[in-house]
């Protein structure tokens, strides 16, 4: 039989090793580890300081993360223009995360014990943010996360500047609540962030007289959403409301079929809280316009910050770059860690730096924000509607940034609990009732 | 009577793109014995090339652009079917008779058809392509040439490193030179969108069901299918030898029939399918490396379901347990039940898309408790699959 493979053992060893030896050749000529920031611009003096992104560059989140990476190299780079923070360069390593939970904690290790970075911008899913908590609060160690995500926890070892879900989602509901009808559908992935975010919304319209009216959950990349269209033409005969946290390519088929099945945004209008410029673009302006999306920042806020931002992005980037809500938490979090830095004098004593960070206020693309005792940004919230352009017209956004709540008020088992780093009278100040709750 | 006609509509709708996902799998599995694990993979390519025309068409025109879906079709079976002849004629032919080897190949072929689409580039095609050339073009010319024969075991090796040698290093030299116009992926892994043409966009409401054109055109596609493997099978030359290869391998041979081109021809035919299934799928949802591995578990099921190497079965089956997927995940058995019995709770329960897949699984294991050959088992002596 082994004759047919026209290959004998022999062969085939000789073959291997070639080929092998080959491989090592070539992966000895590439170049070892790709270093970001400052590269351009020479030291002032002494050395850089190391700081660690940890983002995807492979596998199925890299297109999303990979302009998170690009945005916190602009504001390492533009940072290091300016002098850099306490007369040094910014160094930034750069490790693939490869979309796969166990590794962010690999490389979270290394390059912690390493590299000796002395803070970590980077993660997306909450699922690799929560493979990577137990490596950062043991080694007490300074992640910066730049992503809205489900709340509920609250680490002193993480600074989350995306938004806590009364910064998202809360106002969405109360937003449609006045303007598009009482009663919902909610349709998530069957995954951590829609069922918790779910439970939230539920929760929230028992509280406030709307109604859940039904919910289903779709597998991940699964796209037969046949079964969940009848179930919200049955619940809502005369249109509705759909709340949608549906993640990743589930999206392109729930909003193609939706289209297909005749539920068009004026009678079932959807609201969306992972959809933004980028993903607006992969799933077609055609399927999307008319529908809502709610998020602290959108690449057509009107502010000389974001004009500025948004232009030295392209002018970096390319011209045809959207910028969207993670990228511009990603980019507030180098900002706000620079200044933390700064008023601290040092970025190897993370205990300073971190008392430091509290209270910290920028002015970002999306407003003013301010660092909160329990890690939380405030944040302004916007709502807007998907236009013939694949950009969002922003239809609502609140007058005050929103103080940020990382234990949900109206979810029974977390209500009344708060988060504030800089207490020392109480056992946790992690999780712990507060006064008057 | 609404209510029935939508929930046969949408039954069936389910039911078409599964057995459109599975027609393929039945005919390679069914009548070669392959258990094929790279269908999906072929699928993928099938959905990329409707990706790949899309973007074509757009640059010509909208006119133009409704058109696309003509080219499309055709186009994607022609890739995933000469995809599959290259499988078939590379790997699967030298281990027929052999289903667990050939189970870890085909396994194999699809992981790396999934990087691949993760990661070619002009870069890469070019070096694959300077490989190509120089391994088997040097190959050639020496085969002309007599060589002595303490060196000869040694042309294969030195030919081999060489051409890898100067196929990477001219595409790094070359990606280093123009830059990202070569290095940057076609496709990458994040999933590409295709648009449907405006006349496939929306859909039609009749008798208080909502009927869209994309459903009605799979419905379509997959008639199309089903009849034209009919009559390519039962009616055609090249059917009737298919037919008298599965039947008994020897005596065909025997007989005069060319064996190993009516593998490779049912294998290629099986592969196209796939790739109809990838272009039809890609109207549904969108295209990633991993598109063929949502498919792939619902459609070996259809296969073992309906009975290897019946397609009646598969048709059966495909239409089934659409139906199911759909009567539970969408609720409607609640509606006949008084809430608050047990029987009501136990489907309220199920009546998720998630946990109505739950539910459909268990029945495939039950029902195969009952029916271990599928609906439709192959009669006779010779089966030994």
């Amino acid at each position: 039989m082994a004759q047919q493979f026209g290959l004998g053992r022999r062969k085939f060893l000789v073959y291997g090793s070639a080929a092998l030896g080959t491989s090592l050749l070539i992966k000895g000529c590439a170049p070892a580890t790709q270093t970001g920031g400052g590269g351009q611009t020479p030291a002032p003096s002494g050395n850089p300081i190391k700081v660690g992104i940890l983002h995807s560059l492979s596998g199925t989140m890299a297109i999303s993360e990979k302009s998170v990476v690009d945005a916190t190299q602009l504001a390492i780079e533009q940072i290091n223009q300016a002098g850099g923070v306490l007369g040094k360069q910014i160094e930034a390593i750069l490790e693939d995360g490869a979309s796969d939970w166990p590794t962010f904690a690999e490389k979270a290790t290394k390059l912690i014990d390493q590299d000796k970075v002395v803070a970590v911008f980077g993660c997306w899913t909450s699922a690799s943010r929560k493979a990577v908590l137990p490596v950062f609060e043991a080694k007490n160690h300074m992640l910066w996360y730049p992503v809205q995500y489900e709340g509920q926890e609250c680490s002193k070892n993480i600074f989350y500047t995306g938004a806590a879900p009364n910064q998202q989602i809360e106002p969405a509901v109360d937003w449609l609540l006045q303007n598009k009808g009482k009663k919902f559908f909610l349709v998530g992935s069957d995954y951590v962030f829609p069922r918790t975010a779910n439970t939230i919304i539920k929760a929230q319209l028992a509280a406030k007289g709307g109604e859940t009216v039904g919910e289903d959950y779709l597998p991940l990349g699964n796209t037969e959403v046949t079964p969940i269209i009848t179930k919200i033409r049955n619940a809502l005969p005369d249109g509705g409301v759909i709340f949608n946290t549906l993640n990743g390519d589930s999206n392109v088929a729930f909003f193609k079929q939706l289209q297909g099945a005749g539920l068009t945004p004026d009678k079932y209008p959807t609201m969306s809280v992972s959809i933004a410029e980028e993903e607006v673009q992969a799933i077609g302006v055609e399927y999307l316009k008319g529908h809502y999306a709610a998020w602290n920042y959108f690449m057509t806020v009107e502010t000389p910050e974001n004009k500025s931002f948004v232009e030295a992005f392209k002018a970096k980037f390319g011209q045809n770059r959207v910028t969207n809500d993670p990228m511009e938490a990603a980019y507030i979090a180098v900002h706000l860690w620079k200044q933390a830095v700064e008023q601290a004098g040092t970025a190897d004593d993370l205990e300073k730096v971190r008392q430091a960070a509290i209270g910290q206020t920028f002015s970002a693309p999306e407003g003013p924000v301010k660092m909160f005792p329990n890690h939380h940004i405030s944040k302004t919230v916007r709502i807007g509607e998907v236009g013939e352009d694949g950009l969002f017209k922003i239809v609502y956004s609140t007058p005050q940034p929103v103080d940020p709540l990382p234990w949900n008020q109206f979810v029974a088992e977390t209500k009344g609990f708060a988060c504030d780093w800089t207490r020392t009278d109480v056992d946790n100040p992690g999780k712990f009732k507060a006064a008057g709750a | 009577m609404t209510f029935l006609l939508e929930s046969v509509f949408n039954g069936m709708s389910i039911g078409a793109v599964l057995l459109l996902t599975a027609l393929g799998l039945a005919i390679v599995f069914g009548i070669m014995g392959v258990i094929n694990l790279a269908h999906g993979e072929l699928m993928m390519l099938g959905a990329y090339t409707t990706f790949v025309v899309q973007n074509g068409f757009r640059q010509l025109g909208e006119g133009w652009f409704d058109a696309y879906l003509l080219i499309a079709v055709p186009l994607a079976f022609g890739v995933a079917a000469g995809v599959g002849l290259l499988l078939e004629r590379g790997v699967i032919r030298y281990l027929y008779g052999r289903p667990l080897e050939t189970l870890l190949a085909t396994w194999g072929v699809s992981l790396i058809l999934q990087q691949l689409v993760r990661s070619i580039s002009w870069q890469m095609t070019l070096q694959i392509a300077l490989f190509c050339l120089l391994f088997f073009g040097g190959r050639w010319l020496l085969s002309k040439r007599a060589i002595a024969p303490r060196w000869q075991a040694w042309v294969r090796p030195v030919l081999l490193v060489l051409s890898v040698g100067i196929g990477l290093t001219a595409g790094f030299v070359a990606g280093g030179a123009v830059g990202l116009a070569m290095t940057k992926p076609w496709f990458g892994a994040q999933g590409v969108d295709v648009t449907a043409p405006s006349w496939l966009r929306g859909g039609v409401n009749l008798w208080g069901v909502q009927f869209p054109f994309v459903r009605l055109f799979i419905i379509a596609l997959t008639a199309v299918c089903l009849v034209a493997i009919y009559l390519f099978l039962l009616r055609s030359q090249w059917g009737l030898r298919i037919r008298a290869v599965t039947q008994n391998r020897s005596m065909s041979a025997c007989l005069g029939i060319p064996t190993e081109t009516v593998d490779a021809l049912t294998f290629a035919l099986g592969s196209g399918l796939a790739g109809i299934a990838g272009c039809a799928i890609s109207l549904l949802g969108s295209v990633s490396p991993n598109t063929g591995q949502n498919y792939i578990v619902e459609a070996f099921m259809v296969v073992v379901v309906g009975g290897v190497g019946k397609i009646v079965g598969s048709i059966v089956a495909a239409l089934g347990i659409g139906f199911v997927n759909y009567v539970i995940g969408s609720g409607l058995m609640t509606r006949f039940l008084e809430p608050q019995t047990a029987l009501f709770d136990f489907f309220e329960f199920f009546a998720s898309t998630s946990m109505a897949r739950v539910m459909v699984f268990i029945l495939i294991i039950a029902f195969l408790q009952v029916r271990p050959a599928g609906l439709f088992p192959q009669k006779g002596r010779t089966v030994d699959a």
